[in-house]
């Protein structure tokens, strides 16, 4: 009785007393950082993005801020003359966070672990993964340029085979990287500190911290607390809440990600060019930009962002809005207006359904401003919010119309792989739907294979001129990735491939 | 307790009648245990395969993030979960696992579902168990106080506040709390878990909502012992307020206000998930919303079976509660 009560009162009490330790500002020597992401599993190839950012897991091959790629724990790569083996060289005295050594061997099963599991690995035409001395050699079945690119996705994260059960579990994530995990509390949390026997220059922080928050507003006042120190994605209204404070910095960078309209060519709405040029002009998209993003500069002018320099170019003529020449272009395809207002032709309504999801929260509000802005020139769309999924499994059984999406194109530093499966012959999950275009096709082969620099840029820019002339999707808006800190938190790069937090050059002012 | 050396042959039986009832009811809710059971399950699995859209593409997205999901992952998914078997084989294999205490492991963390849930649920408990305590350290008071001299203007603003605070959605509450007692008082943290001072917010915000209702229903209770003849004979007699309170009043006032905290507490478990998701909460509403989106049936399954049997333990233990404050109900 005694002891409830006991329990009860002290309870209460930590109710009550509140820790001063909030309150008082001392010298500094840890960050927290909060994201939406939840922590859901310790598996490389589903969550891996959450320790690759945090500094804990590292793969062959890094890419700077700029997207190029940079020595990782390959300290350098070569293909055969004939583009079919690509060897790895590992940087030596690499230790793994249990202590034990980086060799070829342990690299080997950790690679084949990726590629026996969903990712980004399947995209690559790969035989085999051996070990041979200090290599890594990767026997391909056909030349795939960007192999390197792809060894620097979260995926292909080399652990220790400590980190793995006999049954292929991960039990724990054993990296290389400047941080080591101290304590993991899914789906919420997680924890590292700095690991003093890192291979490359040591982190200046001792301890970090991630927590996933998911509601931006919930992060937006985390920083204005000071619960969190680096808040990752914000709301237009969390930027506005923020930017006014003196002690909080609010960075925003443009990522590799676009908002677009996949269109199932198949629907005989959809199948002209023309058509669909007509629908692109009814969209403003710098109204969606600066209404519902909150920065006018998002506005798409082309599908690739200029982030993506090799994949972004000036000359191609900017996607525009003009409604009354969307009309006239409907017209001349023999589009009449019927008695609801609704185009007509051949007895068919000019009607679609949209699908959407709400895991990016402006996706449906964007969803509804483009239903909007077409009933303006006589498409009726219908709006069908629901799981993100529903996208590539209406593309697999040709059910979809429309769909908006938000697509990373930064999922590798090379945005080939994604292109290559996006625009290919017939389109891709999350790209074009039954769009055939040879000339296209081909040049992403092209690209896919050639190490020539001159070669590969001739052909992504007919890739790019050719989607921006036929649209097969309609690009929307290009992403903007917002981050605040303190302004006492000094060091800190917003990564635009999102790849790392840049936790271990970060560091507290004096 | 030595009141068996004083007990009289009524005394006896009234303690014998009240263990005979006390084991029917044992025998009542144990059998309603294994008929929530089977029909939790068997809703349960009926309701997320009727659900459009298919399950291997939901899965896959849960498990590796919606930017990687395509046809091919989706299919691997199929092939190692077995989920183009027949649905009522899937059910069998389920009710023949869950008779042995095995529910499985999660289609999206592959953990073992029972980990999984003891893991939320835990945080849950310990949140819905402060929630209460600062729900009761709330309600106690305002609604006695009120219930002491109703119609009058104390218990006219507290009935106005309750209802204020009943009215505002949980969501609001918490962020208002957060606004006021995180980022403009720094002293509390505004999100997360993990120490203690995490617990104020969100307990705070659940207390206040259900507090309100409970000081309503103190209240009435509080009005209703009060204006009773016992009461009314103990002051007469000359019994001090307090003291007529604690023996004339305060067990009667207890039956309601336990009954209405059992149903709360229910809820409570359940999880506010829009509460968890404000204060980054790692509980059992989240767990399930986020399972239900990603079609992971054993961790559903699981959770239903678990909050089912819940339910039937939290009121087994209101009814035994209320007969010992009164006995007058085992008959």
């Amino acid at each position: 009785m005694l002891k409830s009560r006991l329990a009860a009162a002290s309870l209460l009490a930590s109710l009550c007393i509140l820790a001063p330790s909030q309150v008082v500002a001392q010298a500094r020597t840890s960050v927290a950082v909060a994201a939406s992401w939840h922590v859901t599993s310790l598996d490389p190839s589903s969550d891996g993005y959450t320790y690759q950012r945090m500094g804990i897991g590292e793969t062959l091959v890094d890419a700077d801020a700029s997207g190029a790629l940079v020595p990782g724990l390959a300290r350098e790569w070569s293909s055969s003359e004939d583009g079919l083996t690509w060897r790895f060289r590992l940087r030596p005295n690499v230790e793994f966070h249990d202590g034990t050594g980086l060799d070829a061997a342990k690299a080997t099963a950790s690679l084949n672990r990726a590629l026996s599991h969903p990712g980004i690995l399947s995209l690559a035409p790969i035989a085999d993964i051996t070990a041979d001395g200090d290599d890594v050699v990767v026997r391909l079945e056909k030349p795939f340029a960007p192999l390197p690119a792809l060894m620097a996705n979260y995926a292909t994260m080399i652990l220790a085979p400590a980190s793995f059960a006999e049954d292929g579990s991960t039990v724990a994530v054993i990296g290389t990287g400047p941080f080591r995990i101290t304590f993991v509390a899914p789906p919420i949390s997680l924890e590292v500190e700095r690991f003093s026997d890192y291979w490359g220059e040591p982190a200046l922080i001792e301890t970090a911290s991630y927590m996933s928050a998911s509601r931006a507003e919930a992060r937006a006042l985390m920083v204005e607390s000071g619960d969190t120190d680096l808040a990752v994605t914000l709301d237009p209204a969390g930027i506005r809440q923020l930017s006014p404070l003196d002690d909080v910095e609010v960075e925003v960078v443009p990522i590799p990600r676009t908002i677009a309209l996949k269109l199932n060519l198949a629907r005989p709405q959809l199948a002209e060019a023309k058509a669909r040029r007509a629908l692109s002009l009814a969209i403003d998209r710098e109204g969606i930009a600066a209404g519902i993003l909150g920065f006018p500069e998002a506005a798409a002018t082309q599908l690739f962002p200029p982030t993506l320099e090799d994949w972004h170019s000036d000359s191609l003529a900017p996607l525009s809005t003009n409604f009354s020449e969307a009309k006239s272009l409907l017209a001349e395809l023999g589009w009449e207006p019927g008695p609801d207002g609704i185009l007509m032709r051949d007895g068919k309504r000019f009607e679609l359904t949209l699908r959407t999801f709400p895991n990016r929260p402006e996706l449906p509000l964007i969803a509804a401003a483009v239903q909007d802005q077409w009933r303006q020139i006589g498409v009726d769309l219908n709006v069908s919010v629901g799981n993100s999924s529903d996208i590539p499994a209406g593309h697999q059984d040709g059910s979809l119309d429309v769909a908006l999406y938000a697509r990373n194109y930064g999922l590798t530093p090379d945005p080939i792989v994604n292109a290559a499966d996006d625009f290919g012959s017939g389109g891709g999950d999350w790209g074009a739907m039954n769009w055939d275009s040879p000339k296209v096709a081909e040049a992403l082969a092209a690209a896919l294979e050639t190490t020539d620099e001159a070669a590969r840029a001739d052909a992504v820019e007919s890739v790019i001129e050719s989607v921006q002339a036929e649209l097969p999707v309609i690009p929307i808006a290009w992403y903007q990735q917002t981050v605040a800190h303190p302004k006492a938190l000094q060091g800190v790069v917003v990564d635009p491939l999102e790849r790392s937090y840049g936790l271990s050059k970060l560091r507290w002012a004096e | 307790m030595t009141m068996s050396e004083t007990l009289t042959p009524a005394r006896r039986a009234e303690a014998r009648r009240l263990r005979a009832s006390f084991v029917k009811l044992l025998a009542a809710r144990l059998f309603q245990a294994l008929v929530v059971a089977l029909i939790v399950g068997i809703v349960g699995f009926a309701m997320m395969q009727a659900l459009p859209g298919d399950a291997a593409y939901r899965i896959a997205a849960g498990r590796y993030g919606y930017d990687v999901v395509d046809a091919a992952a989706a299919e691997a998914m199929r092939l190692q979960l077995g989920l183009d078997r027949p649905a009522l084989e899937m059910l069998m294999v389920w009710i023949g696992q869950a008779l042995t205490f095995d529910l499985g492991h999660s289609f999206v963390t592959g953990a073992p579902v029972v980990d999984e849930i003891l893991h939320q649920l835990g945080h849950s408990v310990g949140l819905a168990f402060i929630s209460i305590l600062v729900a009761l350290a709330l309600a106690v008071p305002v609604g006695t106080l009120a219930g002491l001299r109703p119609g009058s203007l104390f218990d006219r603003i507290s009935g106005g506040a309750a209802l204020v605070l009943r009215a505002t959605p949980a969501f609001l509450i918490g962020i208002l709390l957060i606004l006021f007692i995180a980022v403009e008082l720094r002293l509390t943290p505004a999100s997360g878990h993990g120490h203690g001072t995490h617990f104020v917010l969100p307990a705070l915000t659940l207390g206040l909502v259900l507090g309100s209702v409970l000081s309503r229903v103190v209240r009435n209770a509080v009005a209703e012992a009060v204006a009773s003849e016992p009461f009314r004979f103990a002051r007469q007699k000359g019994l001090s307020l307090p003291a007529a309170l604690r023996r004339h009043a305060f067990r009667n006032a207890a039956v309601p206000v336990i009954t209405y905290l059992g149903v709360q507490t229910a809820l409570l478990l359940e999880g506010v998930v829009v509460v968890e998701s404000v204060f980054s909460w790692p509980g059992i509403g989240h767990a399930l919303t986020h399972a239900v989106f990603e079609r992971d049936i054993p961790m559903v399954q699981g959770t239903a079976l678990v909050l089912g049997l819940g339910f039937v333990v939290l009121s087994f233990v209101v009814d035994i509660s209320c007969r010992m404050l009164d006995p007058r109900l085992a008959q």
